[in-house]
């Protein structure tokens, strides 16, 4: 796509009503950023539990917990509470937890790393997947190679992503013993054996999506093999899989790829699950984790982290689908 | 010409990938080789500060590893010398007179004395939070004789002091060491934290200036999983090397069958109570009480939520209690005389909400409860709540319930039932008497006293002890010295060995 862009004329892309949509898309993105920030501080507010009394254990004094309630300044009206948060998180300062008595920004970016590592590779795994399989059954989609490959992704598509890990890690763990069964090292301090940590969980996140990318590639390769250029391409004799390769991909791409930026906030969703699987500390056993402990103030920091990742991936994928459609850069 | 470069390059990234898991394939080694143990557990501390946060985590991987006390709890569940090399005890039993070992320093250098013992054991009372802290109430002052001497005045005698001292309460702190607790323990132990990835795991490294004996592993890796069969799979794919204790019980005979294991299965403090709500009808009325617990099949219950793997005890003693007798068959499994007792109380059409903690071995004991009280003709409803949040709240505090179940995992938790305020509702004068007794007591005398609330507790029926959960460790045959029974707070690795 973007061989496509470059050689298009710079001022086409800001001028001709493109800042007022991207502007408009801004703003609305920021709108729902202070919404999801209301909706979440409020939901805390109503789970049942108090923070204070969990922080302090079984059996403390109602006195303690009232005085570790000031010390939190639960004892604030709410409406105090929430300015309070909101101003520090504008300023990077997500507030210290009740639980842990640490910092929640720092924490909050240590296990976003980790999340996003998993997302990258299960995204990986999954055009992997899609893209040959996807193009196969597209091509032979009449014959039984073609049908088998669909039949397949219909199964892959049933199977949830935990159940996946789980016979991953029975198989290539517990059995055969060639990959840890689960937790993290840091990329930083041995590749290799982050490498390996990082092969099931994006195994068993990839191949569900990878499953569900297969269809979409198979119908958009469909799609562009109905087109008059690759029949005329087909003519001129070229072979069926050398003239998809040269005309009909780089076509087929197009709704493949908004389908895939959709498909991130379902892989947010799926790592969650996936790191309780593998014992990954990423954001979401620290969500778990916070949510148990009743760590409001850390739920509300990743939870508002998780809705400002998936809006602004919406935010990415609208502009970049007006950007590559001509058709709507012109409306 | 991008598909043909994305191609390109995946090929290699998959390729990079075949070769990089190719290459470490055939070894199976642990975290970091033969001077690294890997221990797993199911709950992680939160922060590493004991004194202001609750629960059993913290303690159990820096208590005796990273902080020690004046004296410990040892294997067989007595009060063993630790930074005391001796103690004498005054014949009115208020006075104390440690003395200390010397050549004793903190993790951050700083040398032991007596000071310290004064600094540590007053902080309980102005700094600590969590509500253990009231065991030491009873301390009147420290002085402080010379920098080996710390003489410690008791309000007035107390057997339940010197085992708080055995307990985090007892952990000994340097002044200038407590300034984040939560992030930077300081002790005397020999071990002290030198990583920690939240989520993941902690990292123990050998103090070269331990004043006692090195332990036998440099590196011990306390590894963290929220999920059993997580933890189980770390033993079987070589990622650990112990379970510091096994929370599905389904599981233990595979690595029964499994030559390259040892397992070891012992008892815990961990009671999982039947609580009934004293205080409310028609559960004050104690004919009630005792047809409910009649008319429950213990051992069944066992089988069936914790695959028979546990104690049944009767009261709310762990045999590793010096005061302990087994009173698990006081009230044998006989409905016709539970439905005789209920209708002598005017009970019929009993309606009560079983309002229990959302853990496996609760829900599991739950359905039985219910399916035997159904037998008698009591109707239960069963409500599962968030555990500890929710549970904390509306049964522990509010005291909205009228039958329970949650496990009581601190060690002689019996005294709950001498505080009339506790969730339990059962106000008896006669075993706060018995309790007040026993502590003040010669030992002699405890040891009786306690013995009697104990049979008082079974025969009021104030709560129906389901069991007493097992503490099932399992190891890889190479580890030794790990301990059969769970006695005190800490998973104690200084007893460790290597075979």
């Amino acid at each position: 796509m973007n061989s496509g862009a470059e050689r298009l004329p710079g001022g086409r892309w800001l001028g001709d009503g493109w800042a007022p949509a991207i502007l408009r898309r801004i703003v609305i993105l920021l709108v729902s950023v202070f919404v999801a920030s209301i909706v979440v501080f409020a939901f805390m507010a109503v789970l049942p539990g108090d923070p204070a009394q969990v922080a302090l254990g079984v059996n403390a004094t109602p006195e303690l917990v009232e005085r570790t309630r000031a010390e939190f300044g639960l004892d604030r009206p709410l409406i105090t509470q929430y300015l309070d948060w909101m101003g520090g998180v504008l300023t990077g300062d997500f507030g210290t937890s009740y639980v842990t008595r640490e910092a929640i920004g720092p924490q909050l970016v240590d296990r976003l790393g980790v999340t996003l590592w998993l997302v990258g590779a299960g995204m990986l795994v999954a055009l992997l997947i899609a893209m040959p399989l996807g193009t196969i059954a597209a091509v032979r989609h009449r014959r039984p190679s073609g049908t088998a490959v669909s039949a397949l992704s219909q199964v892959g598509v049933a199977i949830p992503a935990f159940l996946a890990g789980i016979i991953l890690v029975q198989i290539f763990a517990v059995r055969l013993g060639w990959l840890p069964s689960g937790g993290w090292t840091p990329p930083v301090r041995d590749p290799v054996e982050w490498l390996r940590g990082l092969i099931l969980p994006a195994l068993s996140l990839g191949l569900v999506q990878g499953a569900v990318l297969t269809r979409y590639v198979r119908t958009a390769v469909l799609d562009v093999q109905r087109e008059d250029y690759l029949r005329t391409a087909r003519s001129k004799g070229l072979r069926p899989y050398p003239a998809l390769v040269r005309h009909g991909l780089r076509n087929a791409a197009v709704p493949v790829l908004t389908v895939l930026g959709l498909q991130l906030a379902t892989l947010l969703v799926g790592a969650v699950v996936i790191e309780r699987v593998f014992v990954l500390p990423g954001l979401g056993s620290m969500l778990l984790d916070a949510v148990a402990a009743r760590d409001l103030l850390t739920v509300q920091g990743i939870v508002l982290v998780l809705v400002v990742a998936v809006l602004f991936v919406n935010f990415c994928v609208d502009v970049l689908y007006t950007m590559l459609d001509p058709r709507l850069r012109r409306s | 010409m991008l598909g043909r470069m994305r191609a390109r390059w995946l090929a290699v990234a998959v390729a990079g990938a075949l070769v990089l898991s190719g290459c470490s394939a055939g070894s199976t080694a642990t975290v970091g080789g033969d001077d690294t143990l890997a221990v797993g557990f199911t709950a992680e501390p939160k922060n590493f500060d004991f004194t202001t946060t609750d629960g059993a985590a913290i303690p159990q991987a820096l208590l005796y590893n990273v902080y020690e006390g004046l004296v410990k709890l040892d294997a067989n569940a007595e009060i063993a010398p630790l930074l005391a090399e001796s103690w004498t005890i005054s014949p009115d039993r208020t006075v104390y007179d440690f003395h200390l070992r010397s050549g004793v320093t903190f993790s951050n250098g700083a040398p032991f004395t007596a000071d310290d013992v004064k600094f540590s054991i007053d902080r309980v009372r102005t700094e600590w939070t969590i509500s253990l802290k009231s065991t030491m109430d009873v301390v009147d002052h420290v002085e402080v004789v010379s920098p080996t001497h710390a003489r410690v005045v008791l309000k007035e005698p107390s057997n339940s002091w010197l085992f708080a001292m055995t307990t985090r309460l007892g952990a000994m702190f340097d002044p200038s060491g407590v300034g984040d607790l939560a992030n930077r323990p300081v002790g005397t132990g020999p071990y002290e934290v030198t990583d920690r990835r939240r989520g993941d795991s902690v990292v123990l490294s050998a103090n070269p200036d331990y004043w006692g004996r090195q332990p036998a592993y440099p590196t011990v890796v306390l590894k963290y999983y929220s999920d059993a069969t997580a933890l189980n799979n770390a033993l079987l794919s070589n990622g650990i090397d112990v379970i510091s204790g096994v929370t599905a019980p389904d599981s233990v005979p595979q690595f029964e069958a499994d030559t390259r294991f040892n397992v070891l299965q012992g008892t815990t403090n961990g009671e999982v109570v039947l609580a009934f709500n004293n205080r409310r009808a028609p559960l004050d009325d104690v004919r009630v009480r005792r047809a409910l617990t009649l008319a429950i099949d213990r051992e069944a219950l066992l089988a069936a939520a914790w695959g028979g793997r546990g104690t049944l005890i009767g009261s709310m003693v762990p045999p590793t209690d010096p005061w302990y007798e087994d009173l698990s068959h006081s009230y044998p499994h006989d409905p016709e005389r539970a439905r005789r007792l209920l209708s002598e109380a005017g009970q019929q059409d009993l309606h009560l909400r079983l309002r229990i903690a959302n853990l496996p071995y609760a829900m599991s004991a739950a359905q039985v409860v219910a399916s035997d009280l159904g037998r008698i003709g009591v109707d239960v409803t069963i409500e599962p709540l968030d555990f500890p949040a929710v549970w904390l709240q509306q049964v522990f505090t509010d005291h909205d319930y009228d039958l329970s179940i949650v496990q009581h995992v601190e060690p002689r938790d019996i005294t709950t039932f001498g505080d009339p305020g506790y969730y339990w509702g059962y106000d008896s004068p006669r075993v706060r008497e018995l309790l007040r007794r026993a502590d003040t007591g010669s030992p002699r005398q405890q040891v009786a006293d306690m013995r009697e609330v104990a049979r008082t507790l079974s025969e009021d029926a104030a709560a129906d002890w389901l069991f007493l959960f097992p503490n099932i460790v399992v190891a890889k045959k190479e580890v030794t010295g790990l301990v059969r029974n769970q006695v005190s707070e800490s998973f104690d690795l200084t007893g460790l060995g290597r075979g």
